[in-house]
């Protein structure tokens, strides 16, 4: 092993010997760290997580138009084809009367006395016409084009906007939003005190050590020999909190899935969660490593910076 | 070895306070010199100087070759590994052992720890120290934490040892055992500075006294003597 080696080797013991030796306040450093690290996660699973919801919501939104029983195939055709030259409009599928009464039967297996009451009847449901919309806030021009009088005419019932459901989707957009800027927010405050803390612990080291810092310094220890030990610590406070975070979060998934066995909590879809939290593990670790040790060694590199001002001469 | 042409140091603007005043110098390699003086004479600002914890307000400074106007920040560490020095209140890792606080020196220089293993033993048996490697320093007697210090200082094989009053907080006794061990250390080729308030010492040395007094040069004799 060559010189430099061997004091890579040595600044890394000392670091990691200062890490132990300083258990309290590496524990006070990584407490931080890790509610820091824990709210980052979360903000980016609920996120992904909302995103997908509100994603899913959305794909569900349609317009579904009645027709009439007497409509005929050259008039459906026109509908379509109007329809179809509005923008907004993803696809529109037809469902005939049979396959009305077949999605009924089957939506309503269990209920008896529904089937019972529609098997009495000749089938009473009209066809329709399933249009997909690219954007579900737009849908005005839609709604303009049914409304024309020739159009209605064709049109045995009130056509359904899945008002309700555009309701739901405001709300959690409001809700991911909301959510989404606490984040922000709750990240930088506590990675504001992380790096507080990650400082004045490093400082009070330095402090308890200030001898043994003039006798290195005396005894011709280079500027890197005095400071590497004391950025090893506060990296390995880093890795040490990212790894607790993401095991920290995990135990939460796994409790919520088995224990709980919820598949959502309130807005958030922890089966969804879960699963992000699950695909993206590695990245996860990697993401969480990497912010660990940027606050960890950042905010050391500027407190070691500042008070390890190796006395050069004036 | 040593030289210092005109070399002033202030810690004030009044040119009347000045710790050294136009102080010349010469050293050759492999003397022994003792530096006395009251206190505030100037003595340990011309250590501060040679370790370079402090720089010359003007006057030229050259140490082994080594031009202190040219010397980089950077480049300090590495003038400080080439001096050896020992200092009055000894200053060891109370939390290392004996081995330990000598090996410190060639850690922080990348030696490797085969080769420590090897050396620090042969320089505590030289000290007189063989045996009390696993000690600690609050375990020693006065006399031997100084002469830890000084296999410290003289580990890495330096051209110069200084010692700053290394006999200051010791009795008659150990403070002659510390001065035995310089003495060799001398023999073995390395220039030494000593500077001490006893007079005893410098009296019965008989080696090259120069007398600091109000930051300037008041006596060079080789063997010289002292009177408090």
């Amino acid at each position: 092993m060559n010189r430099k080696l061997t004091t890579l080797w040595r600044i890394f013991l000392s670091g990691t010997n200062n890490f132990v030796r300083n258990a309290w306040l590496s524990a006070a450093a990584m407490a931080v760290m890790i509610i820091t690290l824990t709210i980052v996660l979360f903000s980016v699973i609920a996120n992904a997580t909302f995103s997908y919801t509100v994603q899913q919501i959305r794909d569900k939104i349609d317009i579904s138009v009645y027709l009439k029983d007497d409509v005929t195939e050259p008039q459906r055709a026109d509908l379509t084809a109007g329809l179809k030259k509005i923008g907004n409009v993803k696809s529109i599928g037809y469902i005939s009367k049979e396959e009305a009464l077949k999605n009924y039967i089957e939506q309503n297996k269990d209920n008896i006395d529904l089937q019972l009451a529609i098997s009495e009847t000749d089938n009473p449901l009209p066809a329709s016409l399933d249009v997909k919309v690219y954007n579900p806030d737009q849908i005005e021009p839609i709604k303009t084009y049914l409304e024309k009088p020739d159009i209605l005419e064709l049109q045995s019932d009130q056509t359904s906007y899945s008002g309700d459901r555009k309701e739901a989707i405001d709300k959690i957009a409001k809700a991911t939003s909301f959510i989404r800027q606490a984040g922000v927010v709750g990240v930088i405050v506590f990675a504001f005190i992380s790096v507080l803390i990650i400082f004045n612990t490093i400082q009070m080291a330095i402090f308890n050590r200030r001898d043994e810092l003039s006798i290195m310094r005396l005894l011709g220890a280079g500027k890197w020999y005095i400071r590497g030990p004391f950025l090893v610590e506060s990296w390995l406070i880093g890795v040490a909190s990212a790894v607790v975070s993401v095991v920290l979060c995990n135990a939460v998934f796994s409790v919520a899935n088995s224990t709980l066995n919820a598949s959502s909590f309130g807005l958030l879809d922890i089966t969804y969660a879960s699963n992000y939290f699950a695909g993206h593990f590695w990245m996860i670790v990697l993401s969480q490593l990497g912010i660990g040790m940027v606050i960890g060694v950042g905010s050391s590199f500027v407190a070691t910076q500042r008070y390890l001002r190796i006395k050069d001469g004036k | 070895m040593i030289l210092l042409d005109r070399v002033t140091k202030s810690y004030s603007k009044k040119s009347d306070s000045a710790a050294l005043d136009r102080i010349s110098l010469h050293i050759e390699p492999k003397e022994f010199v003792i530096i006395v003086g009251p206190s505030g004479a100037g003595k340990s600002t011309l250590l501060k100087l040679l370790t370079r914890e402090e720089k010359p307000t003007s006057g030229k400074i050259i140490v082994g070759g080594i031009d202190y106007e040219q010397l980089k920040d950077k480049d300090i560490p590495r003038l400080r590994r080439r001096i050896g020095v020992v200092f009055q209140d000894f200053k060891l890792l109370p939390n290392k052992t004996v081995f330990e606080n000598v090996a410190f020196a060639l850690e922080i220089i990348g030696i490797s720890t085969k080769e420590i293993r090897h050396t620090v033993p042969r320089v505590l048996d030289i000290v007189g120290l063989k045996g009390k490697e696993k000690n600690m320093p609050l375990e020693l007697s006065g006399g031997e934490r100084q002469r830890v210090a000084i296999a410290r200082a003289i580990v890495r094989q330096p051209k110069i040892l200084i010692a700053d009053e290394p006999t200051g907080n010791l009795d008659p006794k150990h403070a002659w055992d510390v001065i035995r061990v310089l003495e060799k250390i001398n023999r073995y080729g390395t220039t030494v500075l000593l500077t001490t308030h006893n007079q005893d010492i410098v009296n019965k040395l008989k080696r090259r006294v120069i007398t600091f007094e109000n930051g300037k040069i008041a006596g060079d004799h080789s063997g010289g003597s002292y009177k408090v």
